[in-house]
């Protein structure tokens, strides 16, 4: 079964939770004893439609303020595929959380409220989207049954976006524009009967006809060595594996590769899922690769094919988004954590500081805190061998961890 | 020989997780209920490591209430995979006056449970304890990470969770604490049951269709047990059941099933309309009932 992570985007009150209600409830994912639940809830608080939101926000707090505040993840499953979807909140100070949505996601959908149309929160979402350079973004128009299920106004607020879509710097994201209303349910899984201009897919058929193979950013392959598998039985005497996931491309039996940092050469001697040998591993599968010659590998190490060098360096730009309540600024050193290779890094400088709503303003800046996004310059203690981000979805992110607090304080992309 | 692309992608993640915790941690340990969840996760901590042997022990606490079947499971799994087993009891913790057990129609040890984790816990020094649990069981649960911090006191903050970016996964702790791992956060019950199917695992006989003496309380069906409270009027009958989560006794409800094989409960599961925490007794004690006790250190 395939399965397609999606991660939403919505400033509060767009009806991003009912949107999502709105699908499990019309794909039948809904089981009795949640409906029952919703049911309760929507009558003791007065509401006379039933509440949706309320099968997606889980924690105590957010059913007292009726927002999200936290990245929720929701299931569901047709015929076809099995879904994911990262319901992150909209609210600037939530920038983390939809970063964090988006770095696991292959498709977005941004949420538009017809009333509103594009408002600067939308900018953001976009921005964040086109930075973590998700391949399939979705504009569902939503609360078009407030706007009489108006063509005019639907036209209006495409245009509007497609002005942001000319400034940004990545040309292969697809953007479908979809008319809904979540509340009413027209467009979501069931065709609207009262938007009849509307030509295109429905919300649920879209998705449900998404080639995954094409929304997937795919480079060419890294191999970075997770944990060395040696299990000096007798059976197994000199057995001798590393163990990892293939990000990028495919790797085969008999394919000349290097070994970073030491730049030595050999060739695959097997792959391995389990107990079961493959002649050829592709993308995003854990395997455990043998080698022809015995060469020194261990966690952190690289498996790369000759011919086919990322760059190996100490010192590189990147975007980053900041994600702690402790400011990042110049001099301090975080670990860096680059796939599963750990250094350390130090903030040589920080250029300037990004606006993320394509207002094309950077600001010199001291320090970064909670939210900001900037271009930083790290220097490192040992150097990693990275691809650019934009060409690299795996090989060019990283997370910076804080060397007291252990707490994940930010994310990078690398340029 | 051919490619690895038909390899499932819920368990690509799995296996991944699993050598992110034996490279991260030095004092790993599985939460083995003897539940399907926790028996998926044995065989992909197998297929994780093979063909060395999973590098860390198994650890059940046991309430003293489960379902015989479940024992004799466990014990026969452990030894044909010649794995390490740890058993802590409830009762010790009970004997030892650290824990009050609870009285009255809906008494259950499960909740009970959690001293005697975090007890364990420290004993043994564990940094990094694998557990079962699914994003799509629970509301609150849906905003767990796959490595989830504990303090000092097993507590869950989870206002303050480290962001989960791409792959990265960051076990980065201080002394003390400990790390809470969900390899399979990103299955749904149905996947579970696929897996299951596909890969031919062995699970205990009460998750298939089986007679028992059972009796109704509040639209649930409750097993009749020395373990479980029961009211005089409440009547004993026979019927054939089946459970879908198994926990304690005293807080695991029975559904009516003929399905007696897994393809039969693969197809009940896909037609189902109660999600499968609508059997656990424990739940229902209020809306919220499963982030408090996550605030706590249950599992």
């Amino acid at each position: 079964m395939e399965v397609l992570k999606i991660a939403t985007a919505g400033s509060v009150d767009d009806g991003k939770s009912t949107l999502i209600g709105r699908l499990l409830y019309d794909t039948k994912s809904l089981t009795t004893d949640k409906l029952e639940a919703i049911e309760k809830r929507s009558k003791k608080n007065g509401y006379d439609y039933l509440d949706f939101s309320l099968a997606t926000d889980g924690l105590v707090a957010e059913r007292e303020q009726g927002i999200t505040i936290d990245v929720a993840h929701i299931y569901f499953s047709t015929k076809k595929k099995s879904y994911i979807i990262a319901d992150t909140p909209g609210h600037v100070e939530y920038t983390r959380n939809m970063v964090t949505g988006a770095s696991t996601s292959q498709a977005a959908i941004i949420l538009i409220d017809a009333r509103k149309g594009v408002i600067e929160q939308t900018n953001r979402h976009f921005f964040i989207n086109n930075l973590l350079r998700v391949k399939e973004v979705i504009v569902a128009i939503n609360k078009m049954d407030l706007v009489e299920f108006s063509e005019e106004r639907y036209n209006e607020i495409k245009a509007d976006f497609e002005q942001l879509m000319a400034k940004r710097d990545y040309e292969d994201q697809k953007i479908t524009f979809i008319p809904v209303s979540a509340l009413k349910g027209d467009n979501v899984v069931n065709r609207s009967k009262n938007m009849t201009w509307y030509k295109g897919e429905t919300l649920l058929d879209h998705l449900e006809d998404l080639d995954l193979a094409a929304v997937s950013n795919v480079g060419t392959p890294r191999f970075p060595v997770q944990y060395v598998i040696r299990p000096k039985t007798d059976e197994h005497h000199d057995f001798r594996g590393f163990a990892g996931k293939i990000y990028g491309g495919e790797l085969s039996v008999g394919d000349e590769v290097v070994a970073l940092p030491s730049q030595t050469r050999s060739k695959i001697k097997e792959i391995y899922f389990h107990d079961k040998k493959y002649k050829t591993a592709s993308r995003r599968s854990s395997v455990t690769i043998t080698l022809e010659d015995e060469i020194n590998l261990s966690r952190g190490d690289m498996l790369v094919k000759a011919g086919d060098l990322p760059t190996i360096d100490k010192q590189f730009t990147a975007t980053i988004s900041w994600m702690d309540s402790e400011n990042l600024s110049p001099g301090k050193k975080y670990v860096l954590q680059h796939g599963v290779h750990k250094v350390l890094a130090k903030v040589a400088n920080i250029n300037h500081k990004i606006h993320p709503d394509y207002s094309g303003v950077d600001e010199k800046a001291d320090s970064l805190g909670m939210n900001d996004i900037a271009e930083v310059t790290f220097k490192l203690n040992k150097p990693i061998f990275y691809d650019q981000f934009k060409k690299h979805r795996t090989n060019g992110s990283f997370i910076l961890i804080d060397t007291q607090s252990n707490n994940t304080v930010g994310a990078g992309f690398i340029n | 020989m051919k490619d690895t692309s038909h390899i499932n992608a819920l368990e690509n993640e799995a296996v991944y997780i699993f050598r992110e915790v034996a490279a991260q941690f030095e004092r790993p340990v599985l939460l083995f209920s003897g539940g399907k969840d926790s028996i998926t996760l044995v065989r992909l901590a197998q297929k994780a490591f093979w063909p060395a042997k999973i590098p860390f022990p198994l650890m059940h606490i046991d309430t003293g209430h489960n379902f015989p079947e479940t024992i004799e499971f466990r014990d026969r799994l452990v030894e044909e995979l010649g794995l390490e087993l740890i058993v802590r009891n409830v009762q010790d913790s009970i004997d030892q006056g650290k824990v009050k057990e609870e009285s009255g129609r809906y008494s259950s040890r499960n909740s009970l449970q959690t001293t005697t984790l975090l007890d364990s816990i420290e004993e043994f020094k564990f940094d990094a304890c694998i557990g079962g649990a699914r994003r799509d069981e629970e509301k609150a649960r849906a905003k767990e990470r796959i490595f989830s911090v504990r303090d000092d006191f097993g507590q869950w903050d989870e206002r303050n969770q480290r962001p989960e970016l791409f792959d990265m996964l960051n076990g980065q702790i201080e002394l003390g604490q400990n790390v809470r791992v969900f390899p399979i956060s990103n299955w749904t019950e149905l996947d579970v049951w696929s897996y299951i199917k596909e890969e031919n695992i062995e699970i205990p006989s009460i998750y298939f269709a089986h007679k028992r003496k059972v009796f109704l309380r509040d639209g649930l069906i409750w097993s009749h047990s020395d373990y479980v409270y029961q009211e005089e009027d409440e009547e004993v009958l026979e019927r054939m059941v089946r459970f879908r989560t198994v926990g304690d006794m005293s807080c695991t409800a029975a559904v009516f099933s003929e399905a007696s094989d897994i393809e039969s409960v693969v197809a009940e599961i896909r037609d189902s309309t109660i999600s499968e925490r609508g059997a656990r007794i424990d739940d229902k004690r209020s809306e919220a009932a499963m982030e408090k006790r996550k605030q706590q250190g249950y599992f």
